[in-house]
């Protein structure tokens, strides 16, 4: 059960991570991005990451994907027209991604650790209280840098809207 | 059975779709959608390994290892903080320019 599920998923987010590449219009791009993020939290909730995986949904399909639409909208963006194709970059792209899956599936191949079934966990369901716990706990500095950044990062979006930059 | 080669496959293979995106189109939204691919390719092969190497707790229960999560929470932030800043640089070069085509934008092309 659990087996087929997990290829539903994964052909679900795959699949539409290939609408978004494929698209020629952004806005669909920007919807299948969308279904590609969800089927990427059910992923992340099978592996019992429930906490990661409603934050998945709240910041990616939530936050950013209305802030593309955003931009897309704003934009006024078209179905862009078939240009002239450059064929050797395109070859070229499509060469350097056919040799990273072969890589990658020599890699995996040979990862003979990876075979083993995912251990089963003991605990209730506590996972946001550990999250909560470990973050606070261990990674309190990285925490408050993170609020830092976003911090800067939204002063700068500010500054970057303004009409003229000077 | 689903094991932990079966995540890296599709975590893999969802990166490399993002790379081919980031490769082949000319759209400098899309450019950056197919590079949000690639971050949340990342992060599934980090949840993935959180899940498999299981720690135990003070109560002796089996948990995942949070740490590899912890990066996960950390990737997410530092994205959504790129997302807006990425698009505001989009948006400006837009006014400048009219367009969102990466051809067109040649100034610093060899």
């Amino acid at each position: 059960m659990s087996y087929l599920l997990f290829w539903l998923f994964s052909a679900l987010t795959l699949g539409f991570a290939v609408a978004v590449v494929v698209n020629r219009n952004p806005v669909a791009s920007a919807l299948s991005l969308v279904v590609s993020f969800a089927g990427l939290t059910a992923l992340f909730v099978m592996l019992d990451a429930y906490f990661l995986g409603i934050v998945q949904v709240l910041v990616y399909a939530g936050a950013v994907m209305v802030l593309f639409l955003f931009i897309v909208m704003l934009l006024d963006l078209k179905a862009e027209k078939a240009r002239k194709v450059n064929l050797p970059v395109l070859a070229g792209g499509a060469a350097v991604a056919l040799i990273f899956v072969a890589q990658l599936a020599a890699v995996i191949d040979r990862f003979t650790v990876g075979r083993h079934a995912f251990p089963p966990l003991t605990a209730a369901l506590t996972d946001s209280q550990n999250i909560g716990t470990t973050l606070f706990s261990g990674f309190n500095l990285p925490f408050q840098v993170v609020g830092v950044l976003i911090l800067v990062a939204s002063i700068g979006v500010v500054v970057l809207s303004k009409r003229e930059l000077k | 059975m689903v094991t932990l080669n079966d995540y890296l496959l599709v975590s893999g293979l969802l990166f490399s779709i993002g790379l081919a995106g980031v490769l082949l189109r000319r759209n400098i939204i899309v450019i950056f959608m197919a590079l949000e691919l690639m971050l949340n390719a990342a992060n599934l092969s980090l949840v993935a390994f959180s899940r498999f190497n299981i720690v135990m707790n003070r109560a002796g229960h089996a948990i995942p290892n949070y740490n590899g999560q912890m990066m996960v929470f950390f990737v997410i932030a530092v994205a959504a903080a790129e997302v807006a800043v990425g698009l505001a640089i989009i948006v400006a070069l837009y006014r400048a320019r009219q367009t969102t085509h990466v051809e067109d934008i040649s100034t610093l092309k060899f």
